[in-house]
This record gives structure tokens, sequence and C-alpha cells, in this order.
């Protein structure tokens, strides 16, 4: 049986960790790669390199990174951010990305989608959707560029959507839970969830233990992400894995 | 030792070549037929559909030297498509009820993943994911070289849409289950295919692709 998995983000710009990471026995914290590795070591499923660099030379260096991530990891891993065509997804899957992620990009021009998932499959196309609660409705609407842009979009049709067009994965974050450690937007998370047929990764706003098990056995995920309580070494990825285990969800302990 | 990655895609093979030098081997990456001739051991890796694969393989000569290499008792490890690729013929990327060519060393076929199971439960293909390597019991020694120090059951990743059907159940050694139980590790002399990544597979994967070399090295 396939297990859920349990995947750590990183943030880089130009080629560096963004935000603080408090992590032991490393020569440089800064770098994405070998904390990504330090991740492989310690149980991650899978990484994803979330590039919010904007300059046309910092991109050159993402590209190199994700180059030397293919020799210094041993799990897949993914690049998202930064892609506005074709061209740009090839560049990154021949530096040896496993998947790529697109979001703003995909919302502009749909076709992307197509167009990626039949030149490199759809297991290496994830489609990443930033998601904000209409009111106190259960409805939620689809920004982008990092939540500052609204879209006249519904995540769970803009989600059936990309899952038809050929997208392999949904990345879900809630915009109304990212950063709050209140867990995740459970019934954002189960609605997309309930609505495609391809792998829902649940992303924004876990903060302890009990929100990893929630977001896959009451938000009907098949992946979760989480980025600060990793880097501040608040949770271990094993005592998650561990969590989750006890909760009855097949994860990847050996 | 001298192993050769096979390029018959022009894909990013650097992933498999840097397990290989971490398991102490020489490892090239090339698609030239006579690299294929001076190399130790060969490793055939997974990218892209079978009758692209084939179509490549058959014009540059690779695949007419693997056989014959193969015969001579050189170790092979196919990886993936690259497993796919050691049995008769594949339907990926034909048209409807036509197969493109295998390298035949292994005799079956390859066809799409089952997405239904037998509680009539649809399953996501492809098969994306973790999965249990499960040894088939009465091949514990027939897998022991390849899975040293590796317990029944670890996980290794998987990425796949098409799965191998051995004709002779003989060359199955391991299975994994996703709609149903299917073949994910098979042998047959010096060739060995794997349907997992071991290269993406974490700490059991290297250890997979270090057994491999540690194969090649006896049999040199």
């Amino acid at each position: 049986m396939l297990t859920k998995r349990v995947i750590p983000c990183l943030d880089v710009k130009d080629g560096r960790v963004v935000k603080g990471v408090s992590f032991v026995n490393l020569r440089d914290a800064g770098d994405p790669v070998e904390l990504a590795a330090a991740y492989d070591r310690a149980g991650a499923d899978e990484v994803v390199f979330l590039d919010i660099t904007a300059t046309h030379e910092g991109r050159k260096t993402t590209i190199a990174m994700a180059a030397r991530a293919s020799e210094e990891l041993h799990i897949p891993y993914a690049v998202g951010g930064g892609f506005s065509d074709i061209a740009d997804i090839r560049t990154m899957i021949a530096a040896g990305a496993d998947k790529i992620s697109i979001n703003t990009a995909a919302v502009k021009d749909p076709a992307l989608i197509t167009a990626a998932g039949a030149a490199f499959g759809s297991q290496a196309i994830i489609c990443a959707i930033d998601a904000k609660r209409v009111g106190s409705t259960d409805k939620w609407q689809v920004y982008l560029s990092g939540g500052r842009v609204a879209t006249d979009l519904d995540a769970v049709s803009w989600a059936q959507e990309a899952s038809r067009r050929g997208a392999g994965e949904i990345l879900l974050t809630s915009m109304d839970r990212d950063g709050t450690k209140d867990g995740f937007d459970i019934a954002l998370t189960r609605a997309v969830a309930r609505a495609v047929d391809i792998p829902v990764i649940a992303s924004g706003g876990v903060g302890k233990l009990e929100h990893f098990a929630e977001g896959i056995l009451e938000g009907e995920a098949d992946a979760v992400l989480a980025a600060s309580v990793f880097h501040f070494g608040e949770l271990t990825i094993r005592q998650v894995k561990e969590y989750m285990a006890g909760q009855g969800i097949p994860v990847r302990l050996d | 030792m001298k192993a050769i990655v096979v390029d018959y895609c022009g894909g990013n093979l650097r992933s498999v070549q840097k397990c290989l030098e971490l398991a102490g081997c020489e490892a090239v990456v090339s698609k030239d037929a006579s690299d294929i001739r001076g190399a130790d051991a060969i490793v055939l890796p997974g990218v892209g559909a079978f009758a692209d694969a084939s179509r490549t393989m058959l014009a540059s000569g690779q695949m007419q030297v693997i056989r014959e290499r193969v015969s001579e008792g050189v170790p092979f490890l196919g990886i993936c498509l690259g497993m796919q690729l050691l049995f008769d013929c594949g339907d990926e990327g034909m048209p409807e009820g036509e197969l493109a060519e295998g390298l035949g060393l292994l005799s079956g076929r390859c066809r799409r993943i089952s997405s239904i199971n037998v509680e009539g439960k649809r399953l996501k293909v492809p098969h994306v994911g973790w999965n249990q390597v499960q040894i088939v019991a009465q091949q514990s020694e027939e897998i022991a070289s390849l899975f040293s120090g590796i317990a029944d059951g670890s996980n290794f990743y998987f990425t796949h849409s098409y799965q191998c059907e051995p004709a002779c159940s003989a060359d199955v050694l391991a299975t994994v289950v996703h709609a149903e139980p299917f073949a994910c590790v098979v042998r047959r002399g010096s060739a060995y295919g794997v349907q997992f990544h071991p290269e993406k597979s974490s700490q059991k994967g290297l250890m997979v692709v270090a057994n491999f070399v540690g194969i090649a090295e006896r049999s040199r």
C-alpha cells in the first residue's frame, strides 16, 4: 500500500534558504541542498524547494541548485515558483528535478498544465493552489503571487480543472491558516481531496503533531507539507511519522 | 570496475550515476554502443515511454549489444522502464493492438497498471510514492545478494503507469501491491530488474545499487 508522505518545504531565494533555519550539524545552514539532504537522512519522503527569486541571475542559481540536488538527494524533489512557460519547466526537469510545481503561470495559461503533463508526464507536474476562505462560507477563492492577487476562481473547481488538464498532484495551501500554527483548513483540504482523483498535498497551518494526522484522516490528503515546525526543530520528521503511524496511518519508517 | 549508464533518452541520469559512484564504482553515462561493449556492468535507467526507448535503442545498436553482453553473463540492472525493457514487448506509446520490441532477455510483456482492485475500488494510476517491496517466499536465496541488509517489506519509491507481466514465475523475486500485486524485482541469470527507483529510495535504494555493484565485482 502506498504510504502517506511527509514533505518539508524550503523557501529559496538566489540559491539560499530564506527563513531562518536552526538545524544542527550543518556546515552551511543556508544551503538548501545540504538542508534537504539532512531531511532525506531524517526520513522525509520528498522535499519541495519553493523559489522566490525574482531576478534572472538568481534564477540561474536556482537551476544550479536543482542540478546539485540531483546528486546530493536520494529522494524525489520538486521545485516550485518562477515558471512562466514550458521552456522554463524543461530547463528545471533537465537539471534533474523530479517534479515542478506551477501556480500563477497555470492560472494565467491553463494550457501550460496540459502541455507540461504531455511533455513530462503527469507525475512530474504539481499544480499549487493558494486558497482563501470567502467570508464564513465553505467556498474558497484562488489567490496568486504569494497571496497578493485575488482571482475569480473557486479553489475546488480550479483543482478539478488542473486535474482534468493533466496535473499529477495538487499542492493546496490555506492562506487563512498559513503561518498560524492552528492546523490545516480541514474543510478546504477535504473538499478538494474529494473533488479530484489525483493526490492532494495539504499545506499551511501545521503547528503540532495532531495536525499532521488530521490532514490525512479528516482532510483526506495523501501528503502533508510543513516548513517552520521542521526548520526550527520543533518537531522532527521521525516524531511526526511515528505519531501518524500510531494513528493508524501508513508511513515509511524504515 | 566500470559501469555504464545507458543513455537512450537524453534525460538527466546524474542521480543514477551518482549512486554508482557512491558504491565505489566508476560510472559513465553514454549512448555509445561501444561503451556498452567495454563496461563491466550495465545499468539501464528508466525515463520516458517503452515505444520511444525501443525505437532509439534499436536504431543506435544499444539493443543488440546489451543482448549479447547479458547473454555472456555481464551483470545488468534495469530500473523502472529499464526493467520493463528486459521483457519481450510492451504496448506503451504504440497504436492500439501493436507492440514495441524489448530486449527479450526475460519472457513476458508490459501493460498498463490495473486501476481497479478485487473489491472494485479505484486506485490512482500512475502508481507514485513509497510502497512496500515483498520478497517472494521461495525466492529469498535468489534475491539475497541484491537485497543484502534490506528487510522484507521495506519501502521503495515508485513512479510508473506500466507494469511487467513475466511469463515465468521463477523470474519474479519480489512483488508490490497497488490495485493488485505485480512483479517489482525480477532476475534471470545476470540480468536484474527493479520497478522502483533505487536512486530516489534514500538509504535502502543506495544499498540496492551498492549490492548490485558488489554482484558485478564478484562476477569479474
